[in-house]
């Protein structure tokens, strides 16, 4: 009698076992969907429109008149960037989140992103410098933003209300050097320098891709590589340790891991607003808190920037840069995902944390 | 307490003397003291020195201005919301008031100051009845982090649609710019005076609530044991602390940092009595934002530094200081 219990709860347990990584499974099936269409809707749509063939004729090398040009030149390397920049966003913001267990402490909140933003004006106004070099600037300058904060906000533990708001100080004080820099540079029009602060993908050519996606792919490897010892992290340090994790070594590389890809993204288009903070809430959204949520947060990044680019191109009269768009939407979001009196999981879970 | 306080009072009031014969000493060209009173008592003589003088009054008076209506609010905002945090800047307020702005400049085609002032106040208001009604949801009511995070959200979204309204418009851009870092740089007597009226409604609410401030501090219900009329009390002090920072804004740009630091500074020499740190407050932020004014000029000579980037220099290191002695409370 009680064999049959058992044998049925578990036959139960396994089925909803199942169930679970199916669903996970399906959305990230559905998201590299949606994000193959968009960057083929990236390459066919424009002032002039080519037939998808084309677009995919140019993509593998072929020589199409015209197309090789708008399409090789010009929107690949868009495309190519924003689907970098937005998977880089992505995952580093899921990766803090779930590692700080604290759905606000999202590179953008903490004055992460402001590191790398003032390091890479600086590179490009002050230094002159371009392509790879600015790069080399922002990533370092990233960390040592990064690090700055936690060593202020270390005191008897780091986690916490304290880390926001740290992170909000040096943020405010970064951003406004980022002003300076941009407002006085003789070289920018005033109106390239707000389209760079708001984030955007037009000042995205060939020279830049090459750099971004040897940073992004490495790191992104490493980062989806340590998703299991992360969720081990989750049930706290004591339990991770007696589950085998080496957690003071997993976590530094999990935060290095996604401060260099935040200040790559950054130091490449700019910092986007709210696509590190939404990127990873959506995607638990989509899959329902099952499993580690990064690989389905990055490719929901991803999405979001590619997304909101053709909107910002193509939907008004006038071109607006993607981070407008991303933040005149995000903004709604999240104050919906903070305000709601049902709460989620995640913000119930945040606050319980803050 | 009472002599330590008054103490402090003239000790303020002697700073503000100081650093208005600074403002209008220093820049890109020096003058020395005797040129600036022969300036002031005998007016415009054509020489170079005497022009430089006329040209930093409006301004000296502007920071003075625009500094005590700033300290003021933010000493409000800080004992209204019970938020050691509470500034304009981090709650939003700023940016509302420069959608609003922007909107009335590229929609309304308003360009003279004096109907931007409202809109900036109204802005702001907005903004910051927003902020405050958001943050204040969920469980725990108006915590400092709620606020916090809420205020730069909301900011970040408004930033968003100004760019929005802005990238098109080229003409608009420009004379945008200065006024969104924060600048007192291009003030005049005719701008000030269509402030004033709005800062002086302001600063008598602000000032009149202090009273009912220091009652609030004990709580709602002894508050209203105490015979205080709880929700008019609160109304007032929120309208001429908004009426204060919208003016302020609408005359300077967006200046942050100044409401926080100054009413955190005043009240480590006199204590939390409202009738005081009001007061105070109103002084310092005077000073502070002239004295900001003159090292933004100094240091980039022979052009300006905007005072909104000096006073976030100064004030950020002290938003988390505070942070950091602040309590984690719950979210």
């Amino acid at each position: 009698m009680s064999e049959s219990i058992e044998a049925a709860s578990v036959e139960v347990i396994r089925r909803g076992r199942r169930r679970r990584v199916r669903r996970r499974r399906t959305v990230v099936v559905c998201l590299v969907a949606v994000l193959a269409a968009l960057f083929l809707t990236s390459l066919c749509v424009g002032h002039t429109v080519y037939s998808p063939y084309d677009a995919l004729r140019v993509v593998l090398g072929e020589t199409v008149p015209g197309a090789s040009f708008t399409v090789g030149r010009l929107r690949l390397p868009r495309a190519l960037t924003g689907a970098l920049a937005g998977f880089a966003f992505g995952l580093a913001g899921a990766t803090f989140q779930t590692l700080l267990r604290n759905m606000l402490a999202s590179p953008d909140v903490i004055g992460i992103t402001s590191g790398a933003s003032a390091a890479a004006v600086f590179a490009i106004i002050v230094l002159g410098l371009g392509g790879t070099a600015v790069f080399v600037v922002a990533v370092p300058a990233g960390v040592l933003v990064a690090l700055v904060i936690y060593l202020l906000t270390y005191r008897q533990g780091v986690l916490g209300a304290r880390l926001v708001l740290v992170g909000i100080g040096v943020g405010a004080l970064l951003n406004s050097v980022t002003s300076y820099l941009l407002l006085r540079a003789p070289a920018w029009d005033v109106q390239e320098a707000m389209r760079w602060l708001t984030g955007s993908l037009s000042s995205a050519f060939w020279d830049g891709v090459g750099p971004l996606a040897a940073g992004v792919v490495p790191l992104s490897a490493v980062l989806l590589a340590l998703e299991r010892p992360l969720t081990a992290l989750q049930l706290g340090d004591d339990s991770a340790r007696a589950l085998g994790t080496r957690v003071e070594t997993v976590r530094l590389a999990l935060v290095l891991g996604a401060v260099g890809l935040t200040a790559l993204a950054t130091a490449a288009t700019g910092p986007i607003a709210f696509v590190a903070f939404l990127s990873g809430p959506v995607a638990q959204r989509l899959t329902g808190g099952n499993g580690s949520p990064l690989l389905p947060a990055a490719l929901t990044g991803a999405v979001l920037v590619l997304a909101a680019d053709l909107v910002g191109q193509f939907a008004f009269d006038t071109r607006f840069p993607v981070g407008v768009v991303t933040g005149a939407l995000g903004a709604p979001c999240l104050l919906w995902l903070l305000a709601r009196p049902g709460r989620t999981r995640l913000a119930r879970r945040a606050e319980g944390v803050l | 307490m009472r002599t330590r306080s008054s103490l402090w009072l003239s000790a303020c009031v002697l700073l503000v003397a100081v650093a208005a014969v600074l403002s209008v000493m220093f820049g890109a060209r020096t003058v020395s003291p005797g040129d600036a009173l022969a300036a002031l008592v005998h007016g415009d003589d054509g020489s170079l020195a005497r022009a430089a003088v006329r040209q930093r009054v409006p301004r000296t008076g502007l920071a003075l201005l625009v500094g005590a209506a700033l300290g003021t609010a933010g000493a409000v905002m800080q004992s209204l919301t019970r938020n050691p945090l509470a500034d304009p800047g981090i709650l939003g307020v700023n940016a509302g008031a420069a959608l609003a702005v922007v909107c009335g400049i590229a929609y309304l085609g308003i360009s003279a100051p004096e109907q931007y002032v409202w809109l900036a106040v109204g802005g702001a208001g907005a903004a910051a009845v927003l902020v405050y009604v958001i943050g204040s949801r969920g469980r725990g009511g108006a915590t400092p982090v709620k606020l916090a995070l809420v205020g730069t959200m909301v900011t970040a979204a408004l930033s968003s649609l100004v760019s929005a309204v802005l990238l098109p418009r080229l003409d608009v851009v420009d004379t945008f710019r200065f006024w969104q870092i924060g600048g007192v740089g291009g003030a005049s007597a005719d701008g000030i005076l269509q402030v004033l009226p709005l800062l002086g409604v302001g600063f008598v609410l602000g000032l009149a609530s202090a009273r009912g401030l220091n009652a609030l501090a004990l709580g709602d219900d002894l508050a209203t044991g105490l015979g205080q009329h709880v929700a008019r009390t609160r109304l007032l002090a929120a309208l001429g602390a908004v009426l204060l920072c919208g003016a302020a804004t609408a005359a300077a740009g967006p200046i942050g940092f100044v409401g926080l630091v100054v009413p955190h500074t005043v009240r480590l020499l006199t204590g939390p009595d409202n009738r005081w740190v009001l007061p105070l407050s109103a002084l310092t932020g005077a000073a502070l934002v002239t004295l900001a004014d003159v090292t933004g000029r100094l240091v980039a000579r022979p052009e300006d530094m905007e005072v909104g980037i000096v006073t976030a220099v100064i004030g950020a290191p002290v938003f988390i200081a505070v942070a950091r002695r602040q309590k984690v409370r719950e979210l």
